[in-house]
């Protein structure tokens, strides 16, 4: 199904609020006024574009810690992010207990994912069992970094998925280093998607920094995975804007000339320049979506800063299921 | 009620929980048409079909990291691990995962799901396929510890288990798989044996075993034997190790004043070091003489050689002999 052209205004919409959302969790680190931040910046176009190929509400989606612009589109507000960069009470993916960026939704099909990569993949394919035992037409959307792709993890998640014909589409998004591993390092193969060979899959690849090719790659892979016809593995190229988290230091490991000539293909600016040049936006409207970003982003701030903390003790539960208060 | 096997018990549970709920499902290597190595699902391949009863790839985080999903998409999965010794591929998945997500999601993401393995020695099979792993897992919460030492326990507690809202590790003691029967309602499909107490199985005034699994079993036949000579041994079968059902433990402990605890794992560490701090910890004013300990020694797992495996696992004889020491302090 093409997309319409409204959605396609929702998609940059979407793009351009994780980013502002996510610049902002930067400098509120670097006030102090949060401990720690993990980034997806350069990598919105991949997740905008994956995520709008299934369907809310009914799909899933176990995603990892870059994928804050999917979970923004799958419907986690700005301020439920904030509060969970603070720590605060009431934040949807944890209740404050793991750290930012580790997402959950329950009321949007988005599962827990933990630190340890690689764990969510064979979730994934548990989930696609699920569904395929049932006789559901529901699919589930995964993702991971390239470097996590290494992991026995992975590997025994797209077996089992192909040996069943599971309804699942693996994403990889590479951004070309694992914190200052290269990808060179991490595979002898030029990219993941060529391991899915080996396990009976094709391997596909698309220009991560171009939402619409992705999109039309995941949405191929969901027809087929809703059709029975079995799992994907997608990788998605793009690049890593920021250094991989708010403890790290990236001069180490890369130049300051690689990531400028990267910034020219910041995956924001590509967007922009498209939907403009093909009539999408003009360039007023988007300055007005600028400003509507901005009061959002601010106004999540506002109310996470004024939002209380959770009581120490509500550490102590809820650990068994039998212990749980309605939640 | 009808004598029965440890391992028919456990298939039984399993055919019944298979029959009442959908959405109870095994998987795990050779469980299908071979009904498993040690024939804990035969027939439930031919009686539930394909999609019921999974052959799994041999990979171990696949059964585990599949029935988690399978979980909280709202499938009951019954994972089996050929052997508790091969469990550690699946750790990971385990203790990061089954265990932390329902506290990590604060309660939204819950996994009910059964992991079984048979673990345990003195079958001649060597270090890895002998080996005793509760003590991984019981220092973990969100995780559920479960080992039956008797058929009504085995069949009552699995069903528990499978209907248990939380990831339970049930542990079964292949040794005594065919070696020990006992008494099974027949028609009763709706007995269970709850998870968390653990059971006084035999009433007694001088000191008190604690044991578990194979070891209970054996601890029952020595407590019989030094009754002849006059010592009169409490028994406490621990049946749930997490959570640890604390009440039961200091109840005989101040009944009897004496406590051995047995368990064929590796003494250092392992679980009888918790029960032993409890009775510590809340018991000390009841204690006549130290606690003690019989365990397996601490050497990496059990040998092959039939002297050497002798000399590493616990007999009644030993436990005879351990009673006798404790019961002249
Ligand atoms: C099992 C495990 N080992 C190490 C880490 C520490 N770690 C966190 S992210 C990361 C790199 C991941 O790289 P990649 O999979 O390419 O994803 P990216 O961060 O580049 O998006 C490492 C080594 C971890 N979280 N889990
Ligand atoms: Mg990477």
């Amino acid at each position: 199904m093409p997309l319409s052209r409204e959605l396609k205004q929702e998609m940059f919409w979407i793009m351009l609020l994780s980013r502002r959302l996510d610049e902002r969790a930067w400098v509120l680190h670097r006030q102090g006024k949060i401990a720690f931040h993990i980034s997806g910046i350069g990598q919105e176009a991949a997740q905008v574009g994956a995520v709008y190929a299934i369907e809310k509400g009914k799909d899933w989606l176990v995603p990892y810690y870059r994928d804050l612009a999917m979970v923004i589109a799958m419907g986690m507000s700005p301020t439920e992010f904030v509060k969970s960069l603070m720590g605060k009470a009431g934040e949807p993916t944890s209740g404050a207990r793991q750290m930012p960026s580790h997402f959950s939704l329950r009321r949007a099909n988005v599962l827990s994912h933990s630190a340890p990569v690689a764990t969510q993949s064979p979730h994934a394919s548990g989930i696609g069992l699920g569904i395929k035992l049932d006789g559901g037409d529901e699919v589930v959307l995964t993702t991971i970094g390239e470097g996590a792709t290494s992991q026995g993890e992975w590997y025994e998640a797209v077996n089992f998925a192909a040996i069943h014909n599971l309804p699942v589409i693996f994403l990889v998004e590479n951004n070309r280093y694992a914190i200052s591993v290269p990808q060179e390092k991490q595979m002898a193969v030029s990219s993941a998607a060529d391991k899915a060979c080996g396990l009976g899959l094709p391997g596909i690849e698309v220009d991560g920094t171009h939402m619409f090719e992705v999109y039309d790659a995941v949405a191929e892979a969901v027809a087929n995975a809703r059709q029975g016809k079995g799992p994907s593995v997608i990788e998605a190229k793009l690049y890593r804007l920021t250094p991989h988290s708010s403890d790290d230091d990236d001069r180490s490991y890369r130049t300051r000339e690689e990531v400028e000539e990267h910034k020219k293909q910041d995956p924001l600016i590509v967007m922009k320049d498209l939907f403009i040049e093909q009539g999408l936006m003009t360039e007023e409207a988007y300055h007005e979506l600028e400003e509507k970003a901005k009061k959002r982003v601010d106004e999540a701030i506002e109310e996470a800063i004024r939002a209380p903390y959770p009581k120490g003790k509500e550490a102590a539960t809820p650990v068994y299921a039998e212990e749980v208060r309605n939640v | 009620m009808s004598e029965i096997t440890m391992v028919e018990a456990i298939r039984q549970a399993m055919d019944e929980e298979l029959a009442r709920d959908e959405n109870v499902f095994v998987i795990g290597e050779d469980v299908g048409v071979r009904g498993g190595v040690f024939r804990a699902t035969q027939g439930l391949f031919e009686k539930y079909g394909e999609d019921r009863v999974i052959d799994s790839p041999l990979a171990e985080l696949t059964i585990v990291g599949i029935g988690i999903g399978a979980a909280v998409y709202g499938k009951r999965p019954i994972c089996e691990i050929q052997f508790a010794d091969f469990i550690f591929p699946a750790f990971n998945q385990i203790i990061s995962e089954a265990a932390k997500m329902f506290y990590r999601s604060n309660g939204q993401w819950s996994v009910p799901m059964v992991i079984r393995a048979p673990y345990g020695g003195g079958i001649g099979g060597g270090l890895y396929h002998s080996q005793s792993v509760e003590a991984f897992f019981t220092q973990v919460p969100g995780l559920k510890v479960v080992i039956p030492s008797n058929p009504y326990d085995a069949k009552g507690l699995l069903k528990s288990a499978v209907r248990d809202p939380n990831p339970v590790l049930f542990f079964e003691p292949k040794k005594g798989y065919r070696l020990i029967k006992g008494e099974v309602p027949e028609d009763d499909k709706e007995y269970t044996v709850p998870i968390g107490p653990a059971k006084v199985t035999r009433e007694g005034q001088d000191l008190t075993v604690f044991a578990y699994g194979m070891m209970h079993h054996y601890a029952m036949g020595a407590a019989e034997a030094v009754a002849k000579e006059g010592i009169d041994v409490e028994v406490v079968d621990l049946r749930t190790l997490y959570p640890v059902d604390r009440e039961t433990i200091l109840a005989s402990v101040q009944k009897t004043s004496k406590a051995l605890i047995v368990h064929e794992a590796n003494l250092t560490g392992g679980y009888g070091a918790e029960v032993a701090a409890t009775i510590a910890e809340w018991g000390f004013m009841n204690l006549d003489a130290p606690v003690r300990r019989l365990a397996g020694p601490d050497v990496p797992a059990v040998p092959f050689s039939h002297p050497m495996e002798e000399w590493f696992m616990i007999n009644p004889e030993k436990i005879a002999d351990a009673i006798r020491d404790l019961a002249a302090f």
